[in-house]
């Protein structure tokens, strides 16, 4: 059969199809985004971006409880979001089959944080799988539903960004007919008031036990013999890593590591003479090992931070190297500057951020594209924790404090203030805070790759649907002083800043224009060089179009980076800033 | 081939080296050869230092080339080079467009953009390709062919032969760039 090369999240889409999924839902975030975007591409599935993950999942649970197979996607924290549903559908258990693709982010590639979601899986007490590569991924997708649908319980599909964003062989299948099952009505199933709840979670824990017995003779876990001094537990990327590092070893691959297969471990334990387990941030296997009173050796040789790669098994488990790298001289790192991600030229978030810093506001921060409104030359953002958070926090400072009432400002972006930053706004309304709040409406969920969202007005399969309205939903929420304004002009950012800042009542200001990267340049700037007096003011704005020639004392602009946004003509005292094919005054 | 072959391409966030990978990959895998991606999402796209692993090889699996291991490094930037150097394996080969574009910090002037780069690269790697990519694919008629460009140079210096990348060309690019593609494909194969 041929094999077709696949990212580990466009193989969870195809596992979704090939197994006879109805819904998939999700809110983007990566490492997790392509699985749906791939899956709204087979027209069989109904797929959407929902708000976030909390409302994905309960899409899910419905769509289950109505008996059609459910697959719904988001990153580790997206759990966080969802994780008041995933307790309780533990409890309740599914009718048509659930996976919930959780992908993890060890080294934070791209995230806050780098918790180790397979915590949740046993917080929850569901069963967990762990795919090592995109065949796996597909095919995990359906042995999950399958077990889902056997023990009437949601199971979680763990990846990491490795095995995400890494394309690997699958063998394509054909889907085979997989029926709606029927609706059935059963309150003491699915309503948890205390009475029926308690009934639930006895049952749940018998389920586990059950799956526990099931998962030490399960195909996805298994032992290959080898030498057998040495033997490694492992599973997910860490496997392929472990295969590559010291392929001569004796192996115990979990593919589905909760509930632990105690057995299969001990019988595994007790053939070779030294066990290790290899896996990334927390030692999730390696307590259950020890819990079993076997020795094991892991985190005291493996990091709990960041990744692990093959050369580190090499060089602590086996003694031995591949690496020859090249003797280099002249060379130093340490003269290398480091290439950040960057607002891109045009950008409507740098204008309001340059504002917020000349203006010395204090920033409360959110996630997305305009948390780069951090770092230097800009360096206006004081706090940045996680979706919506901005708000909340912008609210609990001037509350603390009163001092610093009128000089906080939260920002978040369209998306992001979809997500979760609604309520955040309810609760300054009620609470009567006096924050302003700054939407970055750039018309797109931008950092993940342009997804669309409810003010675009568009759905996952491109269907037309009514546009959520900023403006109005802020009037909703009781917040009566809304102001429009455009992000790229200065003048009228810092007018608007000034003014919502200094009133009283709480206030929202929304700034919208389009992401960049989705708008079409226009004609670049260039820099009179008679007239620049080499003030620097434009350097201020951090944009990759303006060059600093220190030495030469000059300042010019990258006709193939400039978009023309003309944020830096602006700034431009002396007027040396002007748009290719204008003439001077 | 009888082993492994890693490649990094290694660039600045939108230049094009997810698209460059994917041609050596068909390449490879047409070669009959087992093939192995992973590449940089998210954040690090905008405008930040991007890398893609690829690996191939009759069983290849971890998907990522640790330090000191790298066959070659194909770099769409000058200074990418020089970072991601220590990848590369003794007897190695670097593929580098001579572009330069220069990171925040030094277009701020907080720091200086290293000098002579690809000369210390030539004293250092003696299998060192350097190429002004971008002056080549606007001669191709289409600037953004600068990652194709860098294929033509590297398909000259690997034993795959010229009908395979041709062929990928067609296969993986649309109908209406695929012109220019060709022609800076060929710009690259002849120059190096």
């Amino acid at each position: 059969m041929e094999k077709v090369l696949m990212s580990g999240n466009e193989a969870i889409a195809r596992g979704a199809y090939e197994s006879g999924v109805k819904v998939a839902s999700a809110y983007p975030g990566t490492p997790s985004t392509e699985i749906l975007e791939n899956v709204a591409r087979y027209e069989e599935i109904y797929a959407q971006w929902s708000c976030n993950e909390k409302v994905a999942l309960e899409v899910g649970i419905g769509a289950s409880i109505a008996g059609g197979r459910t697959l719904v996607a988001m990153k580790h924290v997206g759990v966080n979001v969802a994780a008041d549903p995933l307790m309780t559908l533990a409890y309740t258990g599914v009718n048509g089959g659930l996976v919930l693709v959780s992908a993890d982010d060890p080294g934070m590639h791209s995230s806050q944080n780098e918790q180790d979601n397979r915590r949740y899986a046993k917080f929850a007490k569901i069963p967990l799988l762990e795919p090592g590569d995109s065949q796996e991924a597909k095919d995990f997708v359906k042995r999950a539903l399958e077990i889902s649908e056997e023990f009437d319980i949601p199971v979680m599909l763990r990846t990491t960004t490795r095995v995400a964003h890494s394309l690997t062989p699958v063998s394509l299948e054909e889907p085979g007919e997989v029926l709606l099952k029927e609706y059935i009505k059963e309150p003491q199933k699915y309503v948890m008031i205390p009475a029926y709840a308690r009934v639930r979670h006895k049952l749940l824990e018998e389920k586990m036990s059950r799956i526990k017995d099931f998962n030490d003779n399960n195909p996805l876990n298994y032992i290959q013999w080898g030498d057998k001094e040495i033997g490694i537990v492992a599973s997910g990327i860490s496997y392929q890593y472990v295969k590559e590092a010291l392929p001569e070893v004796s192996f115990l691959k979990l593919g589905m590591p909760y509930p632990f297969p105690e057995n299969l471990v001990r019988e595994f334990a007790a053939g070779v003479q030294k066990l290790f387990v290899v896996e990334e941030l927390e030692p999730f296997m390696e307590e259950e090992i020890r819990a079993l009173g076997l020795e094991v050796t892991g985190k005291e040789i493996f990091p709990a931070t960041g990744e692990i790669n093959a050369e580190m098994i090499r060089e602590r488990i086996g003694n031995k190297t591949e690496s020859a790298p090249v003797k280099l001289e002249d060379y130093s790192g340490e003269e290398i500057p480091p290439r950040p991600p960057v607002m891109c030229p045009g950008c409507p978030h740098r204008g309001v951020f340059h504002t917020l810093k000349k203006l010395k506001l204090i920033v409360t921060g959110d996630i997305g594209c305009y948390t780069l409104g951090c770092l230097p030359p800009l360096e206006a953002m004081d706090s940045c924790i996680c979706m919506g958070a901005s708000i909340g926090a912008a609210l609990g400072m001037e509350k603390a404090n009163p001092e610093l009432k009128g000089k906080i400002v939260a920002v978040i972006g369209d998306s992001t203030f979809f997500h979760s930053g609604i309520t955040g706004t309810l609760d300054i309304a009620y609470n009567l805070g006096s924050s302003t709040v700054i939407i970055l409406d750039n018309r797109t969920t931008a950092m993940t790759g342009h997804q669309d969202h409810p003010g675009t007005g568009k759905t996952l399969k491109k269907e037309e649907s009514k546009a959520a309205d900023l403006h109005r939903i802020v009037n909703s929420l009781g917040i009566e002083r809304v102001t429009e304004a455009d992000p790229l002009n200065l003048k009228e950012v810092k007018e608007v800043i000034a003014r919502e800042i200094e009133s009283p009542q709480s206030s929202v200001i929304i700034f919208q224009k389009p992401c960049a990267l989705q708008e079409k340049k226009d004609n670049p700037l260039i820099v009179d060089e008679e007239e620049c007096s080499y003030c620097k003011r434009c350097l201020d704005l951090g944009c990759p179009g303006i060059m600093n020639d220190w030495e030469a004392e000059k300042v010019q602009i990258n006709p193939d980076l400039c978009s023309g946004c003309s944020l830096c003509q602006q700034l431009c005292n002396a007027g040396a800033i002007r748009k290719a094919g204008d003439n001077l005054e | 081939m009888s082993r492994d072959i890693n490649v990094l391409l290694v660039g600045v966030g939108g230049q094009g080296t997810i698209l460059a990978s994917r041609i050596i990959a068909y390449v490879v895998q047409a070669n009959d050869l087992s093939v192995k991606l992973s590449e940089t999402h998210g954040m690090a796209q905008r405008g930040g230092s991007v890398v893609t692993h690829l690996r191939a090889g009759k069983e290849i699996c971890s998907p990522l080339i640790d330090e000191g291991q790298a066959d070659i490094i194909l770099s769409f930037e000058q200074l990418e080079a020089w970072r991601w150097l220590p990848y590369l394996k003794r007897g190695g080969m670097v593929v580098v467009n001579s572009q330069v574009i220069y990171p925040v910090p030094v277009i701020l002037g907080y720091q200086k953009y290293p000098e002579n780069i690809l000369e210390k690269l030539k004293k250092n790697i003696p299998r060192t390709f350097a190429v002004d990519a971008l002056a080549l694919a606007r001669e191709a008629g289409n600037e953004r062919t600068v990652n194709v460009v860098l294929l033509g140079v590297l398909a000259k210096n690997l034993e795959f032969d010229q009908s395979f990348w041709l062929q990928a060309l067609e296969s993986i690019l649309p109908a209406r760039v695929l012109e220019p593609n060709k022609k800076a494909f060929l710009l690259g194969y002849q120059e190096s």
